[in-house]
């Protein structure tokens, strides 16, 4: 029964957010006496993302009772998984994780609905109209291409297992998350043609829209973080960023995003940048769209992939063309009734924030060019993969003079600056970054270009972003504003860790005997043999190891493990963290003659990525709060 | 902003030819030919002694000079080398000549193996340690080179050869003739 009710939620919502899009329609293209029309899309999104949570919990109740009755279930899970497991099977498969898109879609909706005060009328039912035709595909390619709530007759007795690699942590949190970030940027997209439909791109929208995207582009960049530890300490790779494409599909609407929050900015204060926020909205969540297309697809090959299968392909690229091509299309059409906003200099505030969206905008332009570019090649008939040298050698550079851009841009005054006074507030950051130079040029043993232009950069940078709380009250800086300066000073701590982690790296691959010991950067590591080790659902061999450092020990325990059901050795790499870095060490075979091979680094200050990508998120969420908090005030007094 | 006419349409333009791309990628049927290094190569020089008594083994050397032959990597241990065995009796009776490499295996085991499947071959090589199988690029058993009577490399098959692909070999035999 289960099963049957998810279905029928599936189908209510899909026909109440057809109903959702008609009343937008009928209301807006009606003269007058529309407003009822207008004010009933509210309550019709709020219980289309309501209908959708409840499919989706249907599905993990589902999977937690391990039905093997429902075809998903026997396919994707397994009645000895651990109940978190189980949980997080839900979504770790093609047709869950289509409902949780969906599902979080609903619930964007809906908390649109709920909680959008400032947007004129008319342009909120468009939104929430253009909101209901976005979910409206989704619950159809859901409903007649991926049913989650399939049946299987006869039930199988037990299930065929989720891919062990699946099996972590990691995975109950990640889709989410991103999914949250991804989705989430569909009500920027929804504002964006609500807007272009109703003619009213302005300050109102841009303040309307600033806190939605925000919240998408903190669980945007969460999941991203989240996703590079995973794949860091799940895969064994020791590598925490490998320009896969489903990699690439998550950064690049996180470029957009960022692009678009900080035009957004220009717009909700200055009233400039009118037409290209309105395109960046719509670029962001088109790549959210594409991104989910090329995974999707199995068009790009990728341990992300769920599915290949050409006709679900098919149906997305058709929704893709209707929504994408939609809103580029009305863009077209409407942009030369967008009136001109206000101008600006070159040297000020706007100017930094256009240098910003030009430069993210060509990273995001290589990061699509090189994700496209093997699909290209083979309808050509060349097969060729694109990998970390292109992006890397491309990218990298650009994206070291964002940071200087980054660094300079909050010192910049709205609207003129002189560009004397500029480089004056810059010296204390230029002081760090030419110290921070020269120091790693006399001290440092020889590191590459880009490393070392990369971490000068980062002390720079550092020390810039907070150059904007110098003289001022720390109580009374509006939370935006540490917003900015915490975030900005995260990517300077991310950056210092991916520029040390290419830098100083020390690799070891060595196989030894129980009792014999080896060195990777101060460290010295001996492997006191192994012992089998049982799990849940997996059974394994562990590896002692211990790992002195000046005097001091730890012991670490990286495993083979091997999964009965479906069958697959997996490795469990184990990493000791200390102030400095991490010892990372993995488990590999047997040479037959009584030695393991390990493979071991030693990565200086490579927790800084991540800490400096939770960095980033809390800003984005100080600086939600802030924009959030001033607003309530208001509607109180 | 004063956006140019024709230009605002520009991104609704990349998008299309974008998803035209997808599209014919989406559709076009995936590729699954083995794209061997070894195709256009002279073999690797090798002298492999006989597993049978009633055959003489296979030299690299001895290819060239020839007409074109096949080169089927088997073992008597590999079940869809048994299912193969039908098609390479075919090719044998259509002439053509077929020179095998047995990995990893014994002579009574393939002996045993030729009475009960068809002997389609001329020369038989033994290569316990796999050592000439890897040198040729190949990572399982059965497959099938097609070598020219130069010593070079024309074609790999890998896996069995099926029913169904007998005249492609044939051909492809034929074309290098």
């Amino acid at each position: 029964m289960i099963a049957e009710a998810g279905l029928a939620a599936l189908w209510l919502a899909a026909s109440l957010a057809l109903l959702q899009l008609a009343l937008a329609a009928i209301g807006l293209r009606a003269q007058r006496n529309a407003d009822e029309l207008l004010v009933a899309v509210r309550p019709v999104a709020i219980v289309q993302g309501a209908l959708a949570v409840v499919a989706m919990l249907l599905l993990i109740v589902l999977f937690q009772q391990s039905d093997m009755s429902v075809k998903l279930v026997a396919t994707n899970s397994h009645s000895a998984k651990p109940w978190l497991y189980k949980v997080a099977g839900a979504w770790g498969n093609h047709e869950g994780s289509m409902l949780l898109w969906v599902t979080i879609l609903g619930l964007a909706g809906a908390a649109v609905a709920r909680f959008e005060r400032q947007l004129e009328p008319r342009t909120l039912a468009a939104t929430l109209g253009a909101q209901g035709l976005i979910a409206l595909g989704f619950y159809a390619f859901l409903l007649f291409s991926s049913n989650p709530f399939e049946r299987l007759s006869p039930a199988p007795r037990d299930g065929q297992g989720l891919n062990p690699i699946l099996q972590d942590p990691g995975l109950a949190f990640h889709p989410p998350t991103l999914y949250a970030g991804y989705v989430g940027l569909s009500v920027a997209f929804s504002f964006a043609v609500g807007a272009l439909v109703t003619r009213d791109v302005g300050r109102a929208f841009a303040r309307a829209m600033r806190p939605w995207v925000l919240g998408a582009w903190v669980f945007l960049t969460l999941g991203i973080t989240a996703g590079s530890y995973w794949a860091y300490y799940e895969l064994g790779w020791g590598g925490w960023w490998f320009w896969d494409p489903v990699e690439n599909a998550s950064l690049m609407p996180w470029l957009a995003a960022t692009a678009l929050l900080h035009s957004v900015t220009v717009l909700a204060t200055r009233d400039g940048l009118r037409a290209w926020t309105v395109m960046l909205a719509v670029v962001a969540f088109s790549m959210s769209m594409i991104g989910t297309f090329l995974v999707r697809s199995g068009i790009l090959t990728s341990v992300h992939a769920f599915a290949v299968d050409p006709e679900r392909g098919a149906f997305i690229l058709a929704l893709l063309l209707l929504y994408i091509g939609g809103a580029l299309a009305l863009f077209a059409l409407r942009v030369g009734t967008v009136r001109e906003g206000t101008t600006f200099e070159l040297v000020s505030r706007e100017g930094g924030l256009v240098a910003n969206n030009l430069l993210l905008s060509v990273i995001l332009g290589i990061v699509l060019i090189g994700t496209l570019y093997p699909i290209v090649a083979a309808a050509f008939g060349v097969q060729l993969s694109v990998g970390p040298p292109f992006f890397n050698k491309a990218a990298g550079p650009i994206a070291l003079v964002l940071v200087v851009v980054m660094a300079a841009g909050p010192l910049l005054r709205w609207r003129r600056d002189k560009a004397g006074e500029v480089v004056e507030r810059l010296t204390w950051p230029i002081a760090a970054a030419v110290f921070a130079f020269a120091a790693l040029v006399a001290f440092a043993t020889p590191i590459g270009v880009l490393p070392l232009l990369g971490l000068s950069l980062a002390v720079g940078l550092a020390v810039a972003s907070v150059a904007p709380l110098w003289k001022r009250d720390l109580r009374r800086t509006p939370l935006f504003t540490w917003g900015m300066v915490v975030a900005h000073l995260g990517l300077a701590v991310s950056l210092a860790g991916m520029a040390c982690d290419s830098a100083f790296t020390a690799e070891r691959l060595v196989a030894l005997r129980a009792g014999e010991a080896t060195r990777v950067g101060p460290w010295r590591v001996s492997f006191a043999g192994l012992s089998p080790v049982i799990g849940d659902n997996w059974s394994g061999l562990q590896a002692r190891l211990t790992a002195e450092r000046d005097g001091r020990t730890r012991l670490l325990f990286p495993q083979s493990r091997t999964f009965a059901d479906p069958p697959t050795v997996t490795s469990e790499s184990a990493i000791a963290t200390v102030l400095d870095g991490q010892l990372y060490t993995v488990l590999g075979a047997a040479d037959g003659q009584g030695r393991w091979q390990l493979r071991l680094w030693w990565k200086p200050f490579v927790t800084l990525i991540w800490l400096g990508g939770t960095l980033v998120a809390l800003g984005g969420a100080l600086s939600l709060v802030g924009r959030l908090r001033p607003r309530r005030r208001e509607a109180w007094t | 902003m004063d956006v140019k006419r024709p230009l605002v349409w520009l991104p609704l333009a990349g998008f299309l030819l974008v998803a035209i791309v997808v599209a014919v990628a989406l559709y076009a049927p995936a590729d699954r030919t083995v794209r061997s290094a070894m195709i256009g190569q002279p073999l690797p020089a090798f002298n492999l002694r006989p597993i049978v008594s009633t055959k003489p083994g296979v030299a690299s050397d001895a290819m060239k000079g020839h007409g074109p032959r096949l080169l089927n990597i088997f073992a008597s241990w590999c079940v869809p080398c048994i299912a193969e065995a039908p098609q390479l009796m075919r090719l044998r009776q259509a002439g053509v000549r077929i020179d095998a490499v047995a990995i990893r295996d014994t002579g009574p085991a393939v002996a045993g193996f030729l009475r009960r499947n068809g002997d389609p071959y001329a020369a038989i090589g033994d290569d316990p340690s796999s050592a000439v199988q890897l040198s040729l690029g190949s990572s399982g058993v059965p497959e099938t080179f097609l070598i020219d009577g130069q010593g070079i490399v024309r074609r790999q098959w890998v896996g069995d050869i099926r029913a169904d692909q007998v005249d492609e070999v044939l051909a492809a035999v034929r074309d290098v003739q």
